[in-house]
C-alpha cells in the first residue's frame, strides 16, 4: 500500500510547526500505524532528515504512550482502539493521511507529534490513590466486595491515561480521565474512605492545571481507545456534588495542589 | 576469583527471612529524612520500592525513561499474580508454591530467596486490595482464582487479561501519593547512562535529560535498580520498545556481578510474525491454554496446503490432527511449562508441520471449548484476548484456530545479587526482574509480578535499612566528586562518538541484526558451533556498528535514535555475554537447551554435579574476557529430580 502523509513538525516547545507532507509506500496492511511511521523514518534517516517524533513504548494498546490525531480523530478511525493497534488494513491505499499530536493548552508541545501529559499525573497525585501503608493490613478477603462492583471499579480502571479524551473534547476536559479514576476508588469499600476528599481534590487539580469542563458532547467516550463510559462522568458529578454538601467539615484539609 | 556468599541467615530455610528482620539493623524517623535513594525503573519492582521507602521517610529520587511512571511495562502482564493464599482450600501452602518456583526453574535457583518470596506473597495480595486493585471476584464478594501455567492448585490472582496494569496502577497511586507528600520526586524522561562509584561504594547515576539532551548528575546514599530484563536484545520480543538493559550494564562494568545471562524465557503463546517490518510481538496470554489445545495437520502434504492457503484448519479432520503436547505429555498436555510448550512448537515447525504464511505457526484451537462451555463462556474468559488477536491478525478466532509460535518474553538472568538483594558493589541494589535471583532457568507463569512487588513492598525496604543503617554519619553525597566528573565525561566522551560515527545504516538495522543472530544461534536451542559462530558475528557486529551507524539530529535535543544507539550498542556487548555463558553451560536446563544434552525422547537434560551453580560474570575491562564466578547452590530441603510432565 502507498500514502501521502501530512504530519504535524515541530522542533521543539518553542517552534512555531507546521504540516509537512511525506510519500511512503511499500507498506504491509499488516502493519501497524506506528510501524509505517517508523518505514518512514527509516527513509527519512537514509536521506539525513530528521525522523519524525512520537511516543510509543509497549505497542501493545495498554501502556497509553502512544496516541497520534489522526484524520482528525484521536487514535484515528478505529472503535476502540489505540494507535499502536491500528492496522494500516484500516485505510485505503493511496489516501492521504492527516497526523498531529494531540492538542490542548494543557498538553504543550515537545517535538513533533510528542506532548507533555504530566498534567495528568498531577491530577492522581492530588488524590487520586487510597492512602495506605504498606503494613499492618488486613487480609484481602476480610471485606467482600459484591461482583458487580468490582466488575465496574475494573472497567473504569481500565483507563491508561493517554489524553484521547482531552483530545477529543471541543472543551479540552479529561473528566473522562478523573472520572474515571475517582468511579474506580469509590466504588470499592476500600476507596470510598477518602471518597469525598479525593473528589474535591483532583477536581480543584484539574481546574488548576487549565483543563476545561465538560459540555457533554460525549465525544472522549467515542474516542476513549478503552472504551471507558461517560457514566463515569455522571458518577464523578454525583460524588463531587454530595462532597460539597459536606464541604463545611473538608474546609481545614485544604484543596490546593 | 571472588567468592560470592548469599548470606542467608544459618537457620532453617522457613525461618530464615523471620530471623533476618528480627536481626536486621534499622534507622530511625530523624535519620531517614537526611538518606536520599535513586530508585531506577518505575515497573511493579520501582515503583513498589520508591513509594515504600517514602512512605518510610527516606529521600527518594524515581528515574524512568517513559513520559510518566504508569507506563512502564509491567503495564502489559496479563495473566495474572501468584500467592500463597490457599483461598481455594485446594491444598496450596508456601512450601507448595516454593516447591513450583524451584522445580519450574530447573533447579537453578537459590532456595533461600524462593523461599522468602512464596512466604511473602500472601501480603502482596492484602497490599494491592487495600490500594482499590480490582481482582476478579465471585458472586459471594471474595477473591477469585484461576489456575495457571499449568499449576495443580489455583493460586493466581487476576484483573481479567490486565493484572499487570492494575497492579502498576496500584504502586503508581501509591507513588503518586509520595510525590504530593514530598517524599518521592519523579525525575521523568530521563536515560540513566552511568553508575557513579565512590570509595567502593554506588554513590549516585549520571543520567541524560532525553527531552533536552542535558546531561545530569544525581547523586545519593544508595541506588536501586529496577530496570527489568534485557528481552530487547532479541530485537524482536514481548518487551516495550524502550525497555533496555543499559543500567544493568553500566553497573556490571562498574563492578557488578552478571548473573545466568543465557537463561531466557521464550513464551510459547505469542502472535507469529507477519513480515520484515514487524517492530515487536504481542503476547497472549498463557490462560489460554487452560481450555485451548495446541496442534498441527498430522499430514506434512496438509501443512503445505495451508501454507499455501489451499485448505483452512477447520478443513482438517479431527483424525488428522497432531495434538502434539497432549500425545507427548499425557499427564499435563497443554499445560506443561512455557519452556516444554515452546521448545514442542519449535520442533513440529522445523520438522516441517509447521502452518501460517511462514510456517512458523501452531494452531491453538477453541473449538472444543467452545462446543463445551458455549461461546458466551469462552467470551467470558477470554474476550478481550480474542479480540486483541483478531485486531492484529484480522481472523476470527471464534470460528478459524488462532495461530501462535513462541517469542522472547522475560529474562531470568540479570544482576547477581545476595540474600539482602545487593550486587557486588555495595550500596548498589537490584529488585525485580533486573536481578537473576528467583526463577531460575525458567519462570512459572505469574510469578514475575509476585517477585516485583515482594521485592519493592516488602524485601528491600528491610534489607536497605541494614546498610544505611551505616551511612546515618554520611552528609549528603556531592556530585562535584571527581568520580562524578569522571563519570559524566565518559558519557558525554560516548555520546560525542556515537554522534560522531558517519555510517550509512540506521540504528534499528543493526538492531534488527543482533536481534536474527541471538534468535538464530542463542534462541530456543543452542549448540557449540552455532554459539562459537555466534561469538565470532557479534564481535564483526560490533565493528560494524562503531563505523556504520548514522544517527541524524543534536546531542542537546529530543532524540531517539541517540537513545536507541546507546542501547544497542549495550545489547551488542550484552550478547557477547550471554552467548560465553550459553557456551560454557554444557547441560540444558529451563530456557537454556542445549543440543547435546538431551534425553533419548528430546527432553532437556540438566547435569547437577558439574553445573548446580550460579554463573557470575565479571567485567574484566574493554579488551579483556569476562571471568567467571560461581555461587555453587545447595538444595537443602528439596532434592533435585529430573522435570516430567508426562
Amino acid at each position: 500500500m502507498k500514502f501521502t502523509l501530512k504530519i504535524w513538525r515541530q522542533k521543539n516547545a518553542d517552534d512555531k510547526g507546521r504540516m509537512v507532507s511525506y510519500k511512503v509506500d511499500d507498506i504491509s496492511p499488516d502493519s501497524s500505524f506506528l510501524e509505517m511511521l517508523d518505514q518512514l523514518n527509516q527513509q527519512l534517516i537514509a536521506k539525513g532528515e530528521d525522523p519524525v517524533s512520537f511516543d510509543h513504548d509497549c505497542r501493545e494498546g495498554i501502556c497509553g504512550a502512544c496516541g497520534l490525531y489522526i484524520n482528525g480523530r484521536p487514535h484515528g478511525p478505529l472503535k476502540g482502539t489505540t494507535t499502536c493497534q491500528l492496522h494500516m488494513r484500516a485505510f485505503r491505499s493511496g489516501e492521504t493521511i492527516c497526523v498531529e499530536p494531540w492538542r490542548s493548552g494543557a498538553f504543550p508541545v515537545v517535538k513533533d507529534l510528542i506532548v507533555d501529559r504530566s498534567a495528568l499525573d498531577k491530577i492522581i497525585q492530588a488524590g487520586g490513590y487510597i492512602s495506605i501503608n504498606s503494613g499492618g493490613l488486613p487480609d484481602a478477603n476480610t471485606i467482600p466486595v459484591p461482583k458487580h462492583d468490582a466488575d465496574d471499579a475494573f472497567d473504569a480502571a481500565a483507563c491508561i491515561g493517554c489524553g484521547a479524551c482531552v483530545a477529543a473534547c471541543s472543551n479540552a476536559s479529561p473528566m473522562l480521565f478523573v472520572g474515571a479514576k475517582v468511579s474506580h476508588l469509590a466504588l470499592l469499600p476500600q476507596g470510598r474512605i477518602e471518597a469525598t476528599r479525593r473528589v474535591q481534590q483532583m477536581v480543584a487539580a484539574m481546574d488548576a492545571l487549565g483543563f476545561g469542563n465538560c459540555s457533554n458532547t460525549y465525544a472522549c467516550q467515542a474516542e476513549c481507545p478503552k472504551e471507558i463510559s461517560i457514566a463515569n462522568i455522571a458518577r464523578m458529578n454525583r460524588e463531587f456534588l454530595t462532597a460539597k454538601l459536606f464541604a463545611e467539615k473538608e474546609k481545614n484539609i485544604g484543596f490546593t495542589l | 576469583m571472588i567468592k560470592l556468599n548469599a548470606n542467608a541467615p544459618g537457620v532453617p530455610l522457613a525461618d530464615q527471612w523471620d530471623a533476618y528482620k528480627a536481626g536486621c539493623k534499622l534507622v530511625s524517623p530523624n535519620n531517614k529524612r537526611k538518606l536520599d535513594i535513586i530508585v531506577v525503573g518505575t515497573g511493579l519492582a520501582g515503583a513498589s520500592a520508591a513509594a515504600t521507602l517514602g512512605q518510610l521517610g527516606y529521600n527518594v529520587k524515581s528515574f524512568c525513561y517513559q513520559d510518566t511512571p504508569r507506563r512502564a511495562h509491567s503495564i502489559a502482564a496479563q495473566g495474572g499474580i501468584n500467592a500463597a493464599k490457599n483461598y481455594q482450600n485446594d491444598g496450596d501452602n508456601v512450601f507448595r508454591l516454593f516447591y513450583d518456583t524451584i522445580k519450574g526453574g530447573d533447579y537453578r535457583s537459590r532456595e533461600s530467596n524462593v523461599y522468602r518470596l512464596a512466604s511473602i506473597s500472601p501480603e502482596i495480595i492484602d497490599i494491592c486490595v487495600a490500594q482499590g486493585v480490582p481482582f476478579a471476584r465471585e458472586y459471594g464478594g471474595l477473591l477469585a482464582n484461576r489456575s495457571f501455567g499449568g499449576a495443580q492448585v489455583s493460586r493466581t490472582f487476576y484483573a481479567r487479561g490486565q493484572t499487570g496494569q492494575q497492579l502498576l496502577i496500584g504502586a503508581y497511586s501509591a507513588m503518586s501519593r509520595q510525590i504530593a507528600a514530598g517524599t518521592v520526586q519523579l525525575y521523568s524522561r530521563r536515560d540513566v547512562l552511568d553508575i557513579v562509584v565512590v570509595d567502593g561504594k554506588a554513590r549516585g547515576i549520571i543520567a541524560r535529560n532525553l527531552v533536552t539532551g542535558e546531561i545530569e548528575r544525581h547523586s545519593a546514599h544508595a541506588v536501586v535498580l529496577a530496570t527489568g530484563g534485557y528481552g530487547n536484545i532479541f530485537y524482536l520480543s514481548t518487551n516495550a520498545m524502550g525497555s533496555n538493559a543499559t543500567p544493568a550494564w553500566s553497573a556490571y562494568k562498574k563492578g557488578a556481578l552478571f548473573a545466568n545471562p543465557c537463561f531466557t524465557q521464550i513464551h510459547p503463546t505469542c502472535i507469529p510474525v507477519h513480515g520484515e517490518f514487524q517492530s515487536k510481538l504481542t503476547l497472549m496470554s498463557e490462560s489460554l491454554r487452560n481450555d485451548g489445545r495446541i496442534w498441527v495437520p498430522k499430514e506434512k502434504s496438509d501443512a503445505e496446503l495451508i501454507r499455501q492457503k489451499k485448505l483452512r484448519p477447520e478443513q482438517i479432520h479431527e483424525s488428522k490432527r497432531d495434538y502434539y503436547l497432549e500425545r507427548r505429555y499425557p499427564a499435563f498436555g497443554n499445560l506443561v511449562p512455557r519452556d516444554v510448550a515452546s521448545r514442542a512448537a519449535k520442533e513440529r515447525c522445523d520438522a516441517g508441520f509447521g502452518v501460517g504464511s511462514t510456517g512458523l505457526a501452531v494452531y491453538l484451537d477453541f473449538g472444543d471449548a467452545i462446543e463445551r462451555l458455549g461461546r458466551a463462556e469462552i467470551s467470558a474468559r477470554y474476550g478481550n484476548l480474542f479480540q486483541m488477536y483478531q485486531r492484529i491478525v484480522d481472523d476470527n478466532p471464534y470460528r478459524t484456530p488462532m495461530m501462535i509460535y513462541p517469542a522472547v518474553h522475560y529474562t531470568m538472568g540479570g544482576l547477581w545479587v545476595d540474600y539482602e538483594l545487593m550486587t557486588t558493589v555495595p550500596g548498589l541494589y537490584s529488585i525485580g526482574e533486573c536481578n537473576f535471583s528467583d526463577h531460575g532457568a525458567n519462570r512459572l507463569g505469574a510469578s514475575a509480578l509476585m517477585q516485583g512487588l515482594a521485592d519493592g513492598y516488602f524485601v528491600l525496604p528491610y534489607t536497605i535499612s541494614g546498610y544505611l543503617s551505616h551511612e546515618i554519619n554520611t552528609p549528603p553525597i556531592p556530585t562535584t566528586l571527581p568520580e562524578f566528573h569522571l563519570a559524566a565525561r565518559d558519557v558525554t566522551d560516548r555520546l560525542d562518538r556515537l554522534k560522531k560515527s558517519n555510517g550509512k545504516e540506521s540504528v534499528d538495522h543493526f538492531h534488527r541484526k543482533l536481534g536474527k543472530i541471538m534468535w538464530e544461534y542463542c534462541g530456543m536451542s543452542r549448540n557449540e558451533a552455532g554459539l562459537t559462530k555466534a561469538l565470532g558475528l557479534i564481535e564483526e557486529l560490533k565493528a560494524e556498528f562503531a563505523s556504520g551507524v548514522n544517527i541524524p539530529g543534536g546531542l542537546k535535543e529530543y532524540n531517539p535514535e541517540l537513545e536507541k544507539a546507546w542501547r544497542v550498542e549495550d545489547f551488542i556487548e550484552l550478547g557477547d555475554l550471554m552467548v560465553r555463558d550459553a557456551l560454557h553451560r554444557k547441560e540444558s536446563c529451563g530456557g537454556h537447551f542445549r543440543e547435546e544434552y538431551q534425553t533419548p525422547d528430546h527432553e532437556a537434560l540438566r547435569n547437577d554435579d558439574e553445573f548446580a551453580y550460579v554463573a557470575a560474570w565479571e567485567h574484566k575491562g574493554r579488551n579483556d574476557e569476562p571471568e567467571m564466578h560461581r555461587e555453587e547452590l545447595r538444595f537443602e530441603t528439596v532434592t533435585p529430580s529430573q522435570r516430567s510432565y508426562k
